[in-house]
């Protein structure tokens, strides 16, 4: 097989909307400039944004895709600012074109039996992915439940959407929504017995996510953010180390089961 | 259309514009984005005798207007690519080139005898300048007499069109262009990347596991067109020009300063159509200024 990957483009894609979260969060909708309809993109996978006029950003920034609206033709990506690259696309304004090579990487996968109990968990900006994650479950056929982690209520995003998908529990550090704490300590754990659990979020947060996983025999799946440059396995710089060795992230996953993957847990 | 076959060795190719190693896989990668047989050739990601796992993570770091990078070589050995990827993408209508890097001089021999067999591979480009390696590599290419010793020993076991690929970060790379001509290379190639290294005062710590790092990207080129441009005056094998040649008017300027190729490196991460911009730009280039033939440019800097 000599490309064996789904098809990837570079596009020129037009913002449609833009909703500031908070003052540490946007959400873009993207649509194609002349109406055609966007390529396939699976949940999981991610896009490269060239970012204009930062100078000091050189490289695309790779964005995870948070939900693709079929019916719009829609592309959101949830971005955090965090440096000068997601600040300045974060300036980006409806009508104004944007720059992406997509759709990049693996995606999630799903299990065979669709009454099984699935739990999609999400840290801080980590929810992203899991939007779109879990509308493609529910259109599936499967019954997803969601657990959302952030330092306070103003940090919990998109809940209403989420909501809508699935029974949504909720961990603030500071208790000031759902129950206190991270997202390991919910009850709901101790209660529930999930066969499936996909996360996305800070790295301590997936390994204690992926460790509670394993000590209770639960299928688990992650969302990696190693830092890259490509974005399409050629620089070799986002590697992980899995059983098999130095992989990229950006081709191989994001998403690794946690059998894959050399963490310590 | 003008014309812009150039030769370097007997090496033919249709336009100047290659990819740099280590910066567009083994061309595959890119195949969705553009035709790949439109490329003047393909250098493939650094290749060793043995599989090497390369650096542990961090291995990138962004900078301004550039990047840092310790990959350190991470690839399965020159058995893995002769039986496994050369099949894959020997059919591709440019020219294949295997860069070669080693840690002895034992380990570039057997390594170029292996891609010697390769019918499908007209050349090699020799890697003594990879900063990223503790042993051989960037050592290789830093004195004359190990540059000397490594192509000398290579020449003898490989008969198609051999480069030499320079590393900056040398007193003089002229001097090691010389040395390297005398002991029968077809051409040199430059620059590999700078030594650099970037800090996080956050965390007090390095950004890159190796600590320091290969520089590339943008902020290079006024340093790697000063040496080619140098290497062009002192040699008299074919230049092959790269560093931080973002866009056709960086190529026309290392065209100008003498290179008779150039290569394109980490600009493919930005776009990864770019090759194919600086084919039509150069061409673009050569009509806007009366020329029917790339010949007409290469070493025309006027000064």
């Amino acid at each position: 097989m000599l490309f064996a990957q789904m098809k990837k483009y570079v596009l020129d894609l037009k913002v449609n909307t833009k909703t500031h979260l908070h003052e540490n969060y946007v959400l873009l909708k993207f649509t194609t400039q002349n109406g055609e309809q966007l390529p396939d993109m699976l949940p999981g996978q991610f896009v490269e944004v060239r970012i204009d006029g930062s100078p000091t950003t050189f490289l695309r920034r790779p964005i995870s895709i948070n939900y693709i609206d079929k019916k719009s033709n829609e592309l959101w990506l949830l971005i955090q600012l965090v440096g000068a690259g997601t600040r300045q696309l974060a300036m980006a304004e409806p009508g104004n074109i944007v720059n992406m090579i997509l759709p990049l990487g693996n995606s999630f996968t799903f299990p065979e039996n669709k009454r099984n109990k699935l739990l999609l968990i999400g840290g801080g900006v980590g929810i992203a992915p899991m939007l779109y994650l879990g509308q493609t479950l529910k259109n599936k056929g499967y019954t997803p439940s969601f657990l959302l982690g952030a330092r306070s209520i103003r940090d919990i995003l998109q809940l209403k959407e989420f909501k809508s998908l699935g029974e949504t529990y909720i961990t603030t550090e500071d208790g000031s929504l759902g129950e206190r704490g991270y997202v390991t300590q919910h009850s709901v754990l101790q209660k529930i017995h999930f066969d499936y659990i996909y996360t996305c979020g800070p790295k301590p947060m997936m390994m204690a996510v992926a460790k509670y996983a394993r000590n209770n025999n639960i299928c688990c799946e992650v969302s990696l953010e190693n830092m890259m440059a490509c974005g399409i396995g050629a620089c070799l710089c986002c590697v992980e180390n899995t059983i098999e060795g130095h992989v990229c992230v950006c081709k191989e996953g994001p998403i690794f089961n946690i059998n894959r993957l050399s963490w310590q847990i | 259309m003008a014309n812009l076959n150039v030769e370097i060795g007997n090496l033919r190719l249709k336009n100047p514009v290659m990819t740099a190693s280590g910066t567009f896989g083994y061309g595959e990668e890119f195949a969705d984005f553009i035709d790949l047989s439109r490329l003047g050739g393909i250098l493939v990601k650094g290749t060793t005798l043995h599989h090497r796992e390369g650096n542990p993570y961090p291995r990138m770091a962004e900078t301004p207007a550039g990047m840092l990078n310790a990959v350190g070589l991470q690839n399965k050995g020159v058995n893995y690519f002769a039986e496994t990827i050369y099949p894959r993408i020997r059919t591709i209508d440019t020219n294949i080139i295997v860069n070669v890097s080693g840690s002895t001089v034992e380990d570039y021999i057997a390594t170029a005898e292996r891609i010697a067999q390769l019918e499908q591979i007209p050349a090699i480009e020799l890697n003594i300048s990879c900063p990223n390696v503790k042993e051989g590599g960037m050592a290789f290419g830093t004195s004359c007499k190990s540059a000397s010793k490594v192509v000398k020993a290579v020449r003898k076991v490989y008969p198609k069109t051999l480069i030499v690929k320079l590393s900056p970060n040398v007193t003089d790379i002229t001097e090691i262009a010389r040395a390297v001509e005398a002991e029968g290379a077809d051409s040199v190639s430059l620059i590999n990347t700078l030594l650099g290294m970037a800090i996080n005062a956050k965390t007090r710590r390095p950004m890159l596991s190796t600590v320091t790092g290969g520089l590339s990207g943008a902020c290079v080129k006024p340093v790697a067109l000063r040496m080619v441009w140098q290497t062009c005056k002192t040699v008299k094998i074919p230049v092959i020009g790269l560093g931080g040649i973002m866009n056709a008017m960086d190529a026309v300027e290392f065209l100008l300063a003498g290179a008779t190729a150039i290569q394109i490196g980490t600009a493919n991460f930005i776009d990864p159509q770019i090759t194919i911009k600086v084919i039509d730009g150069i061409n673009a280039y050569l009509e806007e200024q009366g020329c029917d033939d790339i010949k007409d440019i290469i070493g025309g800097l006027i000064y």
